[in-house]
């Protein structure tokens, strides 16, 4: 195997009394996008932050593009691209200038009119940008990423807070660059996004990284098994809808069961049977395919977005 | 360097889109040019050219409003932090905010001076290259001080306040606005210890007395060390993410900008020199408003001797 383009081992990290992040470890291959899906407040983006070269690690080591981000800040920071979470940029400045802007700043740079082109910036080349849209803000985030044609991307929570469609916009442009081959690292509190875009995820929880793989061996793990949300009239004991036909797992999370199930259809059968006899009511009923969502429950006992 | 010259650029560019840039560089210097030259000097072109120094240090001083602001909202909304991760360094982005702000009073000052010879007929400036070294000087410091500003606040409103705090005292005990020799002892007595001070009396000196720079080392040699003093603070202070605390020391560092001026005010307590000369200056334009019934006039003491008679017409 070569050798890896981005290499975390151990990384500690404090505020104050707060563990932000506490021993993680992964490894990156060029070419790779590589995802840390987590709640917010998990430490991801301390991690990306520390990779960049914008934090200091307390201990651990970090080496991105053969390079230590504390001690060749310099250099890195020719190397890398990056869309930040929460930054902007002033709000008298152009969409092109501030393409022109960055690129100038790099001795290996291309071309900004092609950028704008290629994210869909042309007719807003000469738009304030407090005049751009949400989505246009984030396409023009992801094109001054690339304006010196980094080894290394990341992208911190790419889609946060943007409506279903421009999300969706952001996917193509994130997909577009996996298939043209380029290193990314990109943080997400969303399934779906490290499901659809990433070739390996870690999923960070308190500082920790509680699995690591590609989506498939991930929800491999949780053994493909569809999950069924209800919410009932009267509480259950998890332990009795365990014991129902069809059920492997049972959790609560803030008042609704969560059961795993390899057979949904015995499950269902069971579990209105079992109600009836309680004589408890179903007040609603949910049926979702296996996703990391899963995964994360299993492992924490909470869910992503919680 | 290069990215010193872009980072330059952008802001002088951003600066001219912005409106409150017209407000501090256009109408207010112009507000007092007009106010001081048509009014409190009614036109008299030989008092025009003493205020000249004042209303010029005023609009020189002013860079440290926007500058200050501008960094702080830099920092506030995380524009800063997008710098950060490119080669971009602090040192380029403080330079890049002076330079910027030196680009830009220059047309005001050129303006000011313009409008003083066609509107108030002023023939004379004195010696121009002690001008233009104080207009540079003034600018490098008083931006300088915008910028240590920035680096003890972490809001806008927080700016807002401290520059309120700066920026009475020092045109008001200055003799930026209201000559010092006529202010009372105690203000004088305070006067003598503000930056703005010497600037105002440097520009007087260069515009009115027509002193060329060796004869006003005083004032060049305080404002140039207190102008690396406060460089040197802004540049270790600076912060580029806004959740990031002002370091613990950082307000001592702040208030030790202060010392160069308080050991030229203690000086200047001792020996009273360049009081005298403000002095003898003031009577000068007193004396010069009455030439017609003249009164005995002391003799100007040390440097003011080579004040210059020829410009009333």
């Amino acid at each position: 195997m070569p050798e890896p383009v981005l290499q975390v081992e151990n990384l500690v990290k404090h505020y104050g009394d707060v563990q932000a992040v506490c021993g993680v470890s992964f490894s990156v291959q060029e070419g790779e996008v590589f995802g840390l899906l987590g709640p917010n407040g998990a430490g991801k983006t301390t991690i990306v932050e520390i990779l960049e070269g914008l934090r200091t690690l307390d201990r651990g080591k970090v080496s991105v593009c053969g390079l230590d981000p504390q001690r060749n800040a310099n250099e890195l920071k020719a190397e890398i691209g990056a869309a930040l979470q929460s930054t902007s940029l002033p709000d008298k400045l152009k969409t092109f200038e501030a393409l022109q802007l960055f690129a100038s700043f790099y001795s290996r740079r291309r071309d900004p009119e092609e950028l704008l082109k290629r994210f869909g910036l042309e007719e807003k080349r000469n738009t304030f940008y407090s005049k751009l849209s949400g989505g246009q803000k984030q396409r023009l985030a992801l094109a001054m990423a690339l304006v010196n044609n980094p080894r290394v991307l990341f992208f911190d929570e790419p889609t946060a807070g943007l409506d279903p469609q421009v999300r969706r916009e952001i996917y193509d442009i994130i997909d577009e660059l996996r298939r043209e081959k380029k290193t990314i690292v990109m943080t997400t509190h969303y399934i779906e996004e490290a499901e659809r875009l990433c070739d390996r995820v870690a999923i960070v929880d308190h500082g920790k990284v509680i699995a690591l793989g590609t989506p498939r061996e991930l929800k491999a793990r949780s053994g493909d098994k569809t999950r069924i949300e209800v919410r009932l009239a009267q509480p259950e004991s998890d332990f009795d809808l365990i014991r129902l036909d069809g059920v492997t797992d049972c959790r609560t999370v803030n008042g609704t069961y969560i059961l795993h199930c390899q057979r949904p259809p015995q499950a269902i059968v069971s579990l209105v049977k079992h109600l009836e006899t309680r004589g408890n009511e179903l007040v609603g009923l949910e049926i979702a395919t296996p996703s990391l969502e899963d995964v994360f429950i299993e492992l924490t006992g909470r869910r992503l977005r919680d | 360097m290069k990215h010193f010259l872009t980072l330059t650029r952008m802001r002088i560019r951003l600066t001219l889109r912005n409106k409150m840039f017209l407000f501090f560089s256009v109408i207010m210097p112009f507000g007092f040019f007009f106010l001081f030259a048509g009014i409190i000097a009614k036109g008299d072109p030989r008092v025009v050219r003493f205020l000249l120094g004042p209303v010029i240090a005023m609009a020189v001083m002013g860079s440290f409003w926007g500058l200050s602001a501008a960094l702080v909202t830099f920092r506030e909304q995380g524009i800063l932090r997008r710098f950060h991760v490119t080669p971009v360094t602090a040192a380029d982005m403080l330079a890049s905010s002076i330079v910027a702000n030196y680009v830009l009073i220059l047309p005001t000052v050129a303006c000011e001076l313009f409008f003083a010879r066609i509107i108030f007929h002023v023939s004379d400036f004195g010696n121009l290259f002690s001008f233009a070294v104080f207009v540079t000087v003034g600018v490098i410091s008083f931006a300088s001080m915008g910028l240590v500003v920035a680096s003890v606040t972490n809001t806008m409103q927080e700016t807002q306040v401290l520059n309120q705090l700066i920026w009475l005292p020092l045109i008001f005990l200055s003799g930026a606005t209201i000559p010092l020799a006529s202010l009372p002892k105690l203000a004088q007595l305070f006067g003598i210890f503000l930056p703005a001070t010497y600037l105002v009396w440097g520009l007087q000196g260069a515009i009115y007395t027509s002193l060329p720079i060796w004869k006003l080392w005083v004032e060049v040699v305080s404002l140039l060390c207190w102008a690396i003093l406060t460089f040197t603070v802004a540049a270790n202070l600076f912060r580029w993410e806004p959740e990031s605390k002002i370091p613990r020391n950082a307000k001592l560092w702040a208030a030790a900008t202060a010392l160069p001026f308080l050991l030229l005010g203690i000086w200047e307590q001792h020996t009273g020199s360049l009081l005298m000369d403000a002095r003898a200056a003031y009577r000068s334009i007193e004396n010069a408003e009455r030439t017609e019934h003249p009164r005995n006039s002391p003799e100007p003491p040390s440097r003011f001797k080579a004040q210059p008679e020829h410009d009333t017409q």
